[in-house]
């Protein structure tokens, strides 16, 4: 296969049919002509738009968002970018005045819930019909209904997380194991192995995204718990969950203790404080980038239930309260196009969500996640897991759950993990009830609120 | 002098002030503290505090913040009077000095910490410079939140480095409140520098030595974004456990709570201060 980077990109391998179908589907698709297939959304002019986002925040993003990827839409967009409180704050309080000034949102799928059940968004049904080319998958679609009828969101950009690594710590490797197999076949058990060695020539050099603001808890929640349980809330005491934390208390003695610095892991790769490290791929982008010859990315590692991985949506919505909705209509149009979306992978390696072709030149470092996501998506034993769905405003309270569990059993090394457990258990059980959210990817759905259990029977917690 | 009847001109003067205060501190103020005592459905109720007291991370952003209090303010006073008396000896280039010694202030709080973790990280200035002058191998973890003590240690120096100016001023101000007849007297009576440092100076300096104290430790009750810049998620503060409460939990009751013990920590700090350092009238000038 070599380096072309034809094809879906896709992060959804519904099933190997489904995989087998998206590849048919790139080969009947033409090249990068698409700026002249029919699209009955025209581009006129969409006068002017102003962009509220969660996405794209950080400075040097947001710079190649207005000067690069927003540069050939015909109207006006002002892109401001904010942290989710304020985000929220402002578009509930533009909804309770009846009159905004934002007309577009864009957001990770999760920050448009407590929005959509309160009906604050424009239903987008008719926009995801004209766009029907794009071929958005099914799956985010569904999502974006939050479980009604309306349409809340048009997906936008996805991401997920991958392992970054310093050549110079492949000589480290474990037996049996070289710098191909770590694109297909690396268990957590020969992460360890590989760490302690690295841990036992240059010192703790593992890294992982444990600052205030790291995804650590996207680590525990759509890699960790999923490879060693095959589950998340439904089998978050299982044995199989004692093992998972004893691993990660294990691996930890090798991890560098200034990762609770760390929200994100280019600024250790790069200075060299870590050597291997598993971070979402914006955050990996601008180490790989400015140091693509020594660095390289590879899928996380797989468990003994698969290999485990997480796809984040993000998307665009119009509120109610939107002052120019044919203009943020027609930005959505634009955002969507094929060739503006490998613009946005290229600059700041958030992955397309539509069909088609990718361009030859995205430039190492992006090539080098592609290929990493590409191999993890492909991987026969991939596990793919969801972003909590329905916790609405209690999103950053269940991530603390996890954060809480990280904090007691890794950082201040407890040893009666299943104890631990159990008491957070009843704290993530109150978290679902509050939110009243059923169970999603990796757990089976259930009826009603999801019950945190320990696998196998769903015995609830009392 | 004050027998003569100042008439309503004054107050009326005072009332705009007055109003802007209330309406944009002292309405807020309230209704933010109010929300420590409501739940979420706007009943009166305790179970905010019930939830913050029962926070794992409670008790260690109480530690680390009187602890960080105990050991920066007197750190920072005894430094910043003696940077003040520099300045105030009016020695060569003493103006000099001043503008180096106001340079922190310039700077935001976020910026002091990314500063001076470039200098503490493993791979930084400090370990640079050990490494190369042959005092370590290895590169020496000080932001390491398994060794609080190193940690301590180094938001202490940032937070030294970052608000000492804040306290100079003051005292320089007062420094230069002093009338020289104090000296004069006491050279006249034979008195060494020392002794004139701690008879005259420092007894005329306690309404700035309150002031500056008072203003000083409240700030620090508020200090977050340089613990946060260097420790991350290793330790934790008050303020910044309000922060995570209200951004990342959303939960503005709890965060409210958070809120309110640092001010009735602010305020209980105020009134120590105000009762160990009485200032006599003749004092006041």
């Amino acid at each position: 296969m070599g380096t072309r980077n034809t094809g879906v990109l896709r992060l959804l391998p519904i099933s190997r049919r489904g995989v087998i179908k998206a590849g048919a589907g790139a080969a009947a698709f033409g090249g990068l002509g698409l700026r002249g297939a029919s699209m009955q959304v025209s581009a006129q002019d969409g006068g002017e738009v102003v962009f509220l986002s969660t996405q794209l925040g950080q400075v040097t993003e947001a710079e190649a968002m207005r000067s690069t990827i927003l540069a050939d839409f015909e109207g006006e967009v002002e892109f401001i970018t904010e942290d989710l409180g304020p985000f929220n704050d402002r578009i509930a309080a533009e909804a309770q005045a009846g009159s905004g000034s934002v007309s577009l949102i864009g957001g990770q799928h999760g920050d448009f819930a407590s929005f959509a059940a309160d009906g604050l968004l424009m239903d987008l049904s008719d926009l995801a019909t004209e766009l029907q080319d794009r071929n958005f998958p099914e799956q985010y679609l569904e999502l974006a209904r939050y479980g009604g009828e309306s349409l809340a969101f048009i997906p936008w950009m996805q991401a997920t997380y991958v392992m970054a690594a310093n050549r110079s710590a492949l000589q480290y490797l474990p037996e049996g194991v070289d710098e191909a197999a770590l694109q297909t076949s690396l268990t957590y058990e020969q992460l360890s192995q590989w760490i302690m060695a690295i841990n036992e020539a240059e010192g703790p050099k593992f890294g992982l995204p444990v600052g205030e603001m790291g995804l650590y808890h996207r680590f525990l929640q759509g890699y960790a718990y999923p490879s060693f349980t095959g589950g998340l809330n439904t089998t978050f005491t299982s044995d199989a969950a004692v093992g998972m934390w004893q691993w990660l208390q294990d691996a930890w003695q090798y991890a560098n203790p200034q990762s609770v610095n760390y929200d994100n892991l280019s600024d250790p790769l790069l200075t060299g404080e870590i050597s291997v490290g598993w971070d979402h791929t914006a955050r990996l982008i601008n180490a790989l980038r400015e140091n693509p010859d020594n660095l390289i990315a590879f899928p996380a590692p797989r468990g003994p239930e698969g290999l485990g991985f997480l796809p984040v949506v993000a998307g665009l919505a119009i509120p109610n309260t939107s002052p120019n909705p044919e203009g943020a209509r027609a930005l959505i149009e634009y955002l969507t196009r094929p060739e503006v979306q490998a613009v946005t992978l290229q600059q700041v390696a958030f992955f397309p969500v539509v069909e088609g072709e990718l361009p030859e030149d995205l430039g190492a470092g992006v090539q080098a996640e592609v290929a990493a996501v590409q191999a993890t998506t492909s991987d026969p034993a991939a596990l793919q897991s969801l972003l909590p769905v329905g916790l609405g405003e209690q999103g950053g309270a269940y991530n603390d759950v996890f954060k809480a569990t990280f904090r007691a059993i890794v950082l201040d090394g407890s040893d009666d993990i299943p104890g631990v457990l159990a008491e957070q258990a009843v704290n993530l059980q109150a978290v679902l009830d509050t939110a009243g959210a059923a169970c999603w990817t990796p757990d089976p759905a259930s009826d009603g609120v999801c019950q945190v259990g320990s696998g196998g029977a769903a015995t609830p917690v009392s | 002098m004050r027998g003569q009847r100042l008439g309503w001109a004054p107050y009326a003067l005072l009332l705009p002030t007055l109003a802007f205060l209330a309406v944009f501190f002292a309405m807020p103020m309230v209704r933010a503290l109010g929300l420590a005592f409501r739940d979420a459905d706007g009943g009166w109720s305790l179970s905010s505090w019930d939830t913050m007291f029962g926070d794992a991370r409670f008790r260690e952003a109480m530690t680390t913040t009187l602890l960080l209090i105990v050991v920066i303010i007197p750190v920072q006073f005894a430094l910043a009077m003696a940077m003040a008396l520099v300045i105030n000896a009016r020695l060569k280039f003493s103006g000099l000095w001043l503008y180096i010694y106001a340079i922190p202030l310039g700077i935001s709080e976020l910026a002091a910490g990314i500063i001076w973790y470039a200098i503490f990280t493993q791979q930084g200035w400090l370990n640079s410079i050990l490494e190369s002058v042959g005092v370590l191998d290895r590169p020496f973890i000080f932001l390491n939140y398994q060794n609080q003590g190193w940690l301590i240690f180094c938001i202490v120096m940032a937070e030294a480095w970052r608000a000492t100016s804040i306290i100079m001023i003051i005292l320089v101000a007062g420094l230069q409140g002093i009338p020289r007849d104090y000296f004069e007297a006491a050279d006249v009576f034979g008195a060494t520098a020392w002794q004139k440092v701690r008879r005259v100076t420092l007894p005329m300096l306690r309404p700035s030595v309150q002031v500056a104290l008072i203003l000083r430790t409240i700030l620090a009750f508020q200090a977050f974004a340089v613990v946060l810049a260097l420790a991350g998620s290793g330790t934790t503060v008050l303020s910044a456990e309000a922060y995570r409460w209200y951004y990342d939990i959303r939960d503005s009751q709890v965060a409210a709570a958070y809120a309110s013990v640092i001010l009735l920590l602010s305020i209980a700090s105020t009134i120590l201060f105000l009762v160990l350092l009485p200032t006599r009238e003749e004092q006041m000038g």
